[in-house]
């Protein structure tokens, strides 16, 4: 299933509701405590203008010619505001509404707490840190946790929508339990892995929610430099009557005020947050929990992905497809080799070598006295030695390589890896005594689907990708399968965790990693990242260690971050080149508009050709304001996103939010006006 | 036409040589230029104590600069107010005035020149030589240093191999920079000019003014005199540092500053040579041959934009003697001699040149190319003073950076190195400084009429007070002129903006890069901003335009844009008044 379709499509299926609209509303009104409305600059200084106008309209008194343009002005300054309150209310709506569809899952549930030899029914909310409860068949598990005994699968379908049950198994990389889902079948002991309340679920709802809602790094970069522009502008409208001045010109402070907030980047500044939480969002839509804003907005950056492969990718069900024996050996004694040198191999991978061989007609009674080398992931190989002195090993080609296993034998090996490596194949080196080594191949069971979707991760991401795949061969491989020109690979567990750290010495320049993974061996790995994401289905440690859960357990779901994270950014660059590139066309109504009456030479820069003074001021401001609720849908949505190159990207929306943003105001400004004009006949 | 055509082609040629001779003279690496001029540089190192192979970070590097700084203004300060009691001035002139010699000293010692005084009549020959000729050539080195080290930041300074993430890094030696600019570029550029300029007749001598009796006496005059000196060489070296400030107060509009056509096209050529030669060293020196494709592109097509803006300008008639005299072009405040093409040439790439010296009275250009020439200063970064354009053309760039990098969806980074909310407040409070200094000093004095002393009521009165501003902050010092500048209002608000458009523009910079360089760097990859593109190099182009028309529109709108609407309006229609 291609992630991109998939959070396309539940992005069309939600809808705001009345209920979450009428939310909003109040919401919106809400914030106009000048407390809150502080944390904005933008709209800050919006709000103080609509207090000023709002006194110089009440302190004219009913005779003042210009009362009715004042009110106006206030009322559209305080819509401004009310519009920029609204457009974050909706986006905290939408997410809240999410937030109550996962939460509904973990209602109050009881567990089963095991202390020592008392086990007692309590309600989940009394349940703490590291208690233990044990859950039975058809019972529903109280939080989030991990299994410290036992094997069972589990409906996580509430959570995470996929019908399927899933094995969970204790003491392994798939140890991990969600609150609310059903265990199906067995009974398990499950540790509980935080207090009510700190779930990781629940940083992500008081994320969305907002309130707990720090900004990220971008976006305060961006804050400052729109309170610079904002500065500017106030410098620019504080001068401004007095420069008029010399030349005799008077100036409406109203006007001013209108002019001022006409040029303040209020369209950005206004759907700022909403931008970042719409972000936060779709990272939960796209079934990501992500433990902070700025862990989705770094995903735009990755450089590399790293990819513990094995038991991520594949599921760790890779399969023996076939043995290619080289030249002097025959098939048969390959498959009898590799078959003894697998006896002791428990991996998914050893065990269908010794059902090819079974399948394949071996036939031979079990080996008497034998000596078994179990595989290990420090050693990758595993063997047997039978009696006479008779050694088999069976692993990587570099670990039989190195090995006091016969020299020629790698070289023979090695050339002959050829031709398995172009089928798609990892092979398995099957040495027997000191002179048979022969490649077996393996076929894996990475659907194209994957592969498919990987590459278009790297091309999202363009990022070289990097596995954490164990086997020299098969990784060069694998990554050219996902499009990657830097191919990497790190050969035992924990690699991850010192390629990452080994990359400033070796390049001078350190690599914006993501990593996914799930096992504990990842957490270090994860921890060092600068993103991890952690398959739900993970340890309890490598969640702890990464920066973001998928409850799909889908490695591939980083795309969908990498996309969320572009798409914050993009939002967020071309509202500000949108916003500022609005203020030409409202210069160009209201500075002629100003001095109409007392330079009339410059009534020459009114291109627009507005009906009237008062109606050009008026017309600039209803666009600057409904401009803002016009957006809001973009800014829910986010810009969309095409992998291409930057320059491509940079040069559409240039074109789109740059030049668009000239030319649609002044489209916009004349279409007021000339409604203006028409309904008071002015 | 051809005048303007020949000279930019010259300038390109001229200079795209001395912009690779540059980068190898200024370069960190030995080159054969150490052999030429290695002794006299051990001798200064010695002279002054500096350790030359001792390399600074940023904070040091910017402490040099201020120290050199301050202690230079302290000796021109007491120079120009003790000139009566120091040796070589014929003349007999007295001690200037505090305030007047502060703004004249803040004003070399910026590399502005601006200058309310008139150097004949109120400076010795000491005064010039040892005060205004010494900042003359140090001040536009002490600029190339500071861009200098900005450039070597952006590669990661250069301890990068060795440098941790997160560790101050090498921008270089100020001192040695500083010298090696001034021992390696100007010395030797200065000699051949002045060389040439004394062979066209400028004058050259520490002989005192020299009198002569006019024929006509029914002036009033019956003997004038006429103020010489050792000339020559201060032209050539106020042409080439980006100075402005000439020996004779209406600078090269007088025949003994640029007495012939020649004269004129060398001293022309001379504005642009360095700060285009600058441009052409960046790629050799930074080992980036792409980026000064795009800033050579960026700044040419600024360049050709204002010149064509202001030369037809120019060819315009003037207004003010419509119907007076026959239909040509704009000959107010210009030399017969020169004429408009090359009156207007020169105005353009004076003020885009941070160089202010000027051959025509700017206060008498036609509203479109005064404006022109207040574009070229607020943007100060089309060519630009030496050194100091280039880093105020990266501030653009570091901008532009910012908003593409959003827009591509990456956090903002420039050769990999990301900024932080850190670097954007520094880049932000650049941003703001400048349409807040200028737009608070422009409507205060305006406002205040007993300060303004201008010679023109109305919308020319304002360009003439924003010009002086404009010009004070871009370090420029050419000045509109009409205003009765030698005031103390005018000197100390002057000095004001004199000091924040030098140190605040340079130092905020030299901060930036110090941050920028000691981050680590993310490779390049295919989703990362290749800023050596068209595309990027248009994306500048609309951030430059764009910033400086949101900041100063209300200010042309009144000043210029009124003055030609109105203009325009009465040659259009039959006078009735």
């Amino acid at each position: 299933m291609n992630t991109q379709t998939l959070v396309g499509a539940k992005m069309r299926t939600a809808v705001i509701d009345s209920k979450q609209l009428k939310q909003a509303a109040w919401a919106a009104v809400v914030k106009l405590n000048p407390l809150y409305a502080a944390k904005s600059p933008v709209m800050f200084v919006v709000l103080l203008g609509t207090v000023v106008t709002a006194w110089l309209a009440v302190s004219g008194g009913p005779s003042d010619p210009m009362l009715g343009f004042n009110i106006a002005v206030s009322l559209i300054l305080l819509a401004t505001v009310l519009f920029a309150n609204f457009a974050e209310a909706i986006a905290e709506a939408r997410g809240r509404g999410q937030a109550a569809s996962l939460r509904a899952a973990r209602a109050e549930l009881t567990a089963l707490r095991v202390r020592g030899v008392v086990e007692e029914r309590i309600s989940s909310s009394q349940l703490r840190k590291d208690d233990v409860v044990r859950v039975s068949a058809g019972e529903l598990i109280p939080a989030d946790g991990e299994i410290i005994q036992g094997i069972a699968s589990i409906n996580e379908s509430a959570v995470t929508g996929e019908s399927a049950p899933v094995l969970r198994e204790a003491g392994t990389d798939r140890s991990g339990v969600v609150g609310g889902t059903k265990v199906l079948t067995d009974e398990i002991l499950v540790r509980i892995a935080s207090d009510p309340g700190h779930s990781f679920l629940d940083r992500m709802i008081a994320l969305v929610e907002g309130t707990a809602r720090l900004k990220t790094p971008n976006e305060l970069a961006l804050t400052v430099l729109l309170s610079a522009m904002t500065l500017a502008f106030l410098a620019i409208v504080v001068a401004l009557p007095f420069i008029a001045g010399f030349v005799g010109a008077k100036v409406d402070v109203v006007t001013l005020v209108a002019l001022l907030v006409c040029l303040i980047p209020t369209t950005i500044g206004g759907l700022l947050p909403a931008i970042g939480i719409a972000g936060m969002n779709r990272a939960l839509r796209a079934n990501v929990i992500a433990k902070s804003g700025k862990a989705v907005e770094v995903a735009g950056d990755v450089d590399v992905l790293l990819l513990d492969k094995t038991g991520t990718i594949t599921h760790g069900d890779r399969q023996a497809t076939e043995f290619h024996p080289v030249a002097g050996v025959s098939k048969s004694q390959l498959r009898d080799a590799a078959m003894l040198a697998s006896l002791a191999d428990p991996t998914p991978e050893g065990k269908s070598i010794v059902a090819l061989a079974r399948k394949q007609g071996y036939t031979l009674a079990d080996p008497v006295d034998p000596h078994y080398l179990a595989f290990s992931a420090q050693t990758r190989m595993s063997g047997v030695d039978l009696p006479a002195n008779r050694q088999i090993r069976k692993g990587a080609a570099d670990a039989i390589g190195a090995g006091p296993w016969a020299s020629g034998a790698s070289k023979a090996s090695n050339g002959d890896c050829t031709p398995g490596s172009k089928g798609g194949a990892r092979r398995r080196h099957a040495a027997g005594g000191r002179r048979r080594p022969a490649p077996a191949r393996c076929g894996r069971a990475v659907g194209c689907g994957q592969a498919r979707r990987a590459r278009t991760l790297c091309a999202t991401a363009r990022a070289g990708c990097q596995d954490g795949d164990d086997h020299r061969r098969q990784s060069a491989h694998g990554s050219s399968h996902r499009g990657d020109r830097r191919g990497r690979r790190f050969h035992r567990p924990g690699d991850a965790g010192r390629q990452i750290a080994a990359h400033p010495r070796r390049t001078g320049a350190r690599l914006l990693v993501a990593m996914v993974g799930d096992g504990t061996n990842d957490a270090p790995a994860l921890a060092q990242a600068d993103i991890g994401l952690v398959m739900n289905a993970g340890t309890q440690a490598a969640k702890e260690a990464g920066n973001m859960v998928d409850l799909d357990s889908d490695p591939t779901k980083l795309l969908a971050v990498v996309e969320i994270g572009k798409q914050l950014l993009i939002t967020r660059g071309a509202l500000t080149t949108f916003s500022l590139a609005n203020d030409v066309a409202k210069y160009f109504a209201i500075i002629p508009a100003v001095f109409a009456a007392q330079i009339p030479a410059l009534s020459a820069l009114d291109l627009m050709q507005l009906s009237s003074p008062t109606n050009a001021v008026l017309s600039a401001l209803i666009f600057n304001a409904l401009i803002i609720p016009a957006l809001i849908p973009l800014a829910l949505r986010g810009i969309r996103f095409a992998p291409s190159s930057a320059s491509a990207l940079l040069l559409r929306n240039l074109l789109v939010y740059g030049v668009g943003g000239v030319i649609l105001p002044f489209v916009g400004i004349k279409a007021i006006d000339v409604l203006l004009s028409m309904s008071i006949g002015v | 036409m051809w005048e303007v055509l020949v000279s930019l082609a010259l300038i390109v040629a001229l200079a795209w040589p001395l912009g690779r001779y540059m980068a190898v003279a200024l370069g960190d690496a030995p080159s054969a230029v150490d052999r030429v001029f290695g002794p006299v540089e051990r001798l200064l190192y010695r002279l002054f104590g500096v350790k030359a192979g001792r390399g600074m970070y940023w904070r040091g590097y910017a402490l040099a600069f201020v120290a050199s700084n301050v202690v230079l203004g302290a000796i021109v300060q007491l120079i120009l107010m003790f000139q009566h009691l120091l040796p070589l001035n014929p003349d007999g002139i007295p001690g200037m005035s505090w305030d007047l010699a502060l703004h004249t000293m803040v004003s070399f010692l910026t590399n502005t020149n601006q200058q309310h005084y008139s150097g004949q009549a109120q400076l010795s020959y000491f005064s010039q030589l040892a005060g205004i000729v010494t900042l003359q050539i140090v001040t536009p080195a002490m600029g190339m240093a500071v861009a200098l080290a900005f450039l070597r930041g952006l590669n990661g300074g250069r301890n990068a191999k060795t440098a941790a993430e997160g560790q101050p890094r090498d921008l270089g030696n100020y001192y040695v920079d500083t010298t090696r600019m001034v021992v390696r570029v100007f010395l030797p550029l200065v000699f051949i000019l002045s060389l040439a300029l004394t062979w066209q007749g400028v004058p050259s001598t520490f002989a005192g003014a020299a009198t002569a009796t006019p024929i006509d006496a029914s002036a009033g005059m019956s003997e004038q005199i006429i103020p010489v000196g050792p000339v020559a060489p201060m032209v050539a070296i106020k042409q080439l540092g980006t100075n402005g400030g000439g020996w004779y107060g209406p600078n090269s509009a007088v025949p003994l500053e640029n007495p012939t056509p020649l004269s004129n096209l060398l001293e022309m050529l001379a504005i642009m040579l360095i700060p285009v030669a600058v441009v052409f060293m960046v790629g050799p020196f930074t080992g980036r041959p792409k980026l000064t494709g795009l800033i050579f592109g960026v700044m040419a097509t600024f360049s050709l934009a204002f010149i064509g803006i202001s030369v037809w300008s120019e060819t315009q008639p003037n207004a003010a003697v419509a119907e007076l005299a026959a239909a040509g072009p704009n000959m107010e405040g210009k030399e017969q001699r020169l004429g408009p093409d090359a009156s207007a040439l020169w105005s353009t790439i004076t003020t885009q040149t941070s160089n202010g010296s000027v051959n025509a009275m700017h206060d008498s250009l036609n509203p479109a190319a005064g404006m022109v020439a207040m574009s070229g200063m607020l943007v100060n970064a089309v060519w630009g003073g030496v050194g100091c354009g280039l880093v105020g053309f990266l501030v653009f760039l570091l901008l532009a950076v910012f908003l593409s990098g959003l827009m591509i969806g990456r956090t903002p980074e420039i050769y990999g190195r990301k900024f932080d909310v850190g670097d954007t407040r520094l880049l932000s409070l650049l941003v703001l400084l400048q349409p807040l200094l200028l737009l608070a000093a422009t409507a205060t004095t305006l406002a205040l009429p007993q300060f303004t002393g201008n010679s023109n009521p109305g919308s020319h009165g304002i360009s003439q007070v924003f010009y002086e501003y404009v010009s004070a902050f871009a370090n420029n010092g050419s000045g509109f002129e009409g205003l009765g500048d030698a005031t103390k209002w005018w000197n100390l608000t002057c000095v004001f903006m004199l000091l924040a458009g030098r140190y605040a523009c340079l130092l905020i910079p030299l901060a930036l890069v110090g941050r920028l360089a000691a981050k680590r760097v993310a490779p390049i990859s295919a989703g990362s901003l290749d800023i050596e593109t068209p595309t990027f190099a248009v994306t500048m182009i609309a951030v430059v335009v764009l910033l400086t028309l949101l900041c100063y529109l209300p200010v042309f709108a009144l000043g210029p844009i009124a003055e030609g609407l109105s203009l325009s309006a009465l040659t259009d229609l039959p006078v009735t008044h």
